[in-house]
């Protein structure tokens, strides 16, 4: 997982309150077998509607989705932050998240920030005035700024810290690697072990 | 002196690798880890990605189960996401170097059935896998449990995992079951009792004199459904049927190994006078068959009982379960449970698909016809399963019968290969789940035991072996 300091980029203004990750990734795509290659899976049911945000083209490319109240509720599948990541997003803002997306969205290093719903609708406002504007997020100072547009936001001191770092889950265990591989050399050797396979 | 620890305890002491503080999980080293098909793939791609190794391949090993078909094995499989599913399984498990058992081979089978023949499930060890069912590894006193896919991949690449203590749970059964009662009553009983949320939180721990009586198969049924009650695991103690049932498997240890491993185990017991976080006791001298009627796991009764009614229960969200659990399932308010006609028996899945549970099956549908109009199909658990029953001539027995005998998978437990049930069809299923539409989309599942589900494909509607004329 890369560090995350800040992002520049398109931003897209999603006017929408409690979108669950069924609207962000339909079942259908949970059958594949990869983590990557979601990205024509995101907001599937939308991209049908020529109207619809994403489909408007001085968002092509955009790197940071304002999104309404509740964003990411519903079923845990994390295949809705792969979706968002494959797309090209890095950066999430909505003024409240579902806790596991959340949760799942800061593993993968995908910023989940938390404004207010009064800097949101300002947000909206300013994109939607000026469509194809960058927004700049910067985590460490926990900044949006859109023009001369600047808001706060709220992420909590853990996720910011391993986003900046760059630790997904497996990063954060290999930093006691030594104690692993410490408790691996006392285990003793009759335990289980599946290879070789003996004749039976 | 340390002070008395129960069972769970004791094992989550000896796996752990660092201690979690300020509120942070323990990381918990795992012993083996079980794979299959479906919820590994973006486990393994997530290594790939990151560029991260196995970390420890010989503690790791594959298997096909849920997407593989039960006839025409040598066939290429029809549908394509099972196919592909499978396919990328064996791409992994080569690219990477797991050990892997696929379809046509000796030892592939359910996850579950396969671990604890090879003899690598024992006492005291930590296992996990990609599947709610894992819990049925704690019947050998291990601490097992089902994990998501990041946590698959987490594994793969640790061998570790971050975790937060559960609570423990006794879960007390005294006593001895009558001729016709059998594991699996036990476990639907006991699920009826607390709920099916009953668990949560907690690792169950079996212990009283029925749970000692139990052969392995039986505290497998029994640990498998654990998570039927919510808990995330469920184990028994080890004893001389766990040490018998091992010795001599595969990987189970050898020579002195032996002697070691067994001292040790023998030091798991949950010691006097440790405390559990909560207890339940049950007794089994009452115990009768049991059945599910409705679309969770705990809405079961004796079968000798009859269809309740929403009115019985006085909680308000159970009795709207039920009202809309008994819409679903088709059933009348105070129907005599022996009066259900079924249109299909299910004798298979990793709760009841061992060698024991096809002989109890065949034991009592030896030498009788199925009745007419029902579909009786018998799936092994694992091809060794299936190879040992045919040895004993069990599947001469289950097709004079009129039962279809098949290859080893997971097969109508959740119906991801052809094995269906129709809309509208009802099922007297030796699986674990009954919710709306698990057996195919509008399909009605019955929860029994082997011995229930052979007298049902006999009588026809749901029966005990003590129905059938000339009993059993
Ligand atoms: S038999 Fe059923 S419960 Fe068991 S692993 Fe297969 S699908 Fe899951």
């Amino acid at each position: 997982m890369d560090k995350f300091t800040r992002v520049t980029g398109i931003v897209v203004p999603l006017r929408r309150n409690a979108v669950d990750t069924d609207q962000i990734i339909p079942a259908v795509f949970l059958k594949r077998v990869t983590k990557t290659g979601f990205d024509d899976a995101l907001f599937a049911n939308w991209r049908n509607d020529p109207e619809f945000v994403l489909n408007q083209p001085e968002f092509k490319g955009a790197k940071v989705l304002i999104a309404g109240s509740d964003f990411g509720t519903g079923s845990s599948r994390e295949h809705a932050v792969w979706a968002l990541r494959d797309y090209g997003f890095e950066a999430v803002l909505s003024p409240k998240f579902a806790d596991i997306f959340r949760g799942n969205s800061g593993k993968q290093g995908l910023l989940t920030g938390v404004i207010s719903e009064a800097d949101c609708e300002k947000l909206w406002n300013a994109v939607e005035a000026n469509p194809g504007i960058e927004i700049t997020v910067d985590l460490p100072s926990q900044t949006a700024t859109v023009g001369d547009l600047s808001v706060s936001f709220d992420i909590d001191e853990y996720t910011k810290w391993r986003l900046l770092e760059g630790l997904d889950d497996i990063a954060l265990t290999l930093r006691d690697e030594q104690a692993i591989t410490d408790f691996e050399a006392k285990r003793p050797a009759w335990l289980p072990q599946t290879i070789p396979a003996r004749q039976s | 002196m340390t002070s008395p620890r129960t069972l769970a305890e004791k094992v989550w002491d000896d796996h752990l690798v660092a201690k979690g503080e300020n509120g942070n999980p323990d990381l918990i080293y795992i012993d083996l880890h079980l794979v299959h098909e479906v919820t590994s793939p973006q486990a393994f791609d997530g290594l790939r990605l990151a560029n991260r190794p196995v970390r420890r391949l010989d503690l790791t090993i594959a298997t096909e189960d849920h997407n593989t078909p039960t006839i025409n094995i040598d066939k290429q499989i029809a549908d394509e996401t099972s196919r592909i599913q499978i396919e990328t399984l064996r791409k992994n498990a080569a690219e990477f170097g797991v050990r892997i058992h696929s379809l046509g081979d000796i030892e592939q089978g359910i996850v579950h059935v396969v671990g604890p023949q090879l003899g690598l499930t024992m006492p005291g060890i930590t296992v996990v896998c990609g599947d709610s069912h894992t819990s049925t590894h704690g019947a050998f006193g291990a601490m097992a449990f089902g994990i998501g896919t990041s946590e698959v991949e987490h594994v793969l690449a640790t061998q570790t995992l971050p975790l937060k203590p559960f609570k423990t749970m006794a879960i007390n059964v005294e006593g001895t079951l009558r001729s016709g009662v059998t594991a699996k009553d036990i476990i639907l009983a006991v699920i009826a009792k607390i709920g099916t949320n009953g668990g949560q939180g907690y690792v169950l721990e079996y212990r009283g004199s029925a749970i000692r009586a139990l052969s392995m198969e039986g505290r497998m049924t029994i640990c498998n459904m654990s998570i039927e009650a919510g808990a995330r695991a469920g184990m028994v103690a080890p004893d001389q049927t766990t040490y018998d049932y091992l010795q001599g498997r595969p990987h189970a240890p050898q020579g002195t190994d032996w002697e070691t491993a067994v001292a040790y185990w023998n030091t798991l017991a949950t010691d006097e006078g440790a405390t559990f976080d909560a207890e339940v006791f049950l007794d089994a001298n009452d115990l009768e068959p049991f059945v599910t009627w409705g679309t969770n796991p705990g809405q079961g009764v004796s079968l000798s009982d009859v269809v309740p009614s929403p009115g019985d229960f006085s909680d308000a969200g159970e009795r709207a379960a039920a009202e809309r659990a008994l819409e679903y399932m088709d059933l009348t308010p105070g129907t005599p449970l022996k009066e259900v006609p079924v249109d299909a028996v299910f004798m298979g899945s990793c709760t009841n698909s061992r060698i024991e549970d096809l002989r109890q099956f065949a034991s009592i549908v030896r030498g009788r016809k199925k009745a007419e109009g029902v579909r009786v199909m018998v799936v092994p658990g694992s091809a060794r399963v299936r190879l040992e029953a045919e040895a004993e001539g069990l599947d001469k027995i289950f097709e004079e019968f009129g039962a279809e005998w098949r290859f080893a998978g997971c097969s109508m437990c959740l119906g991801m290969n052809p094995d269906q049930l129709s809309p509208g069809e009802r099922c007297a299923s030796t699986s674990n789940r009954n919710f709306e539409g698990r057996q195919g989309k509008g399909g009605r599942t019955h929860l029994v035991s082997p011995l229930v589900a052979a007298a049902t494909a006999v009588r026809g509607t749901l029966s005990s072996p003590s129905d059938l004329e000339g009993g059993n």
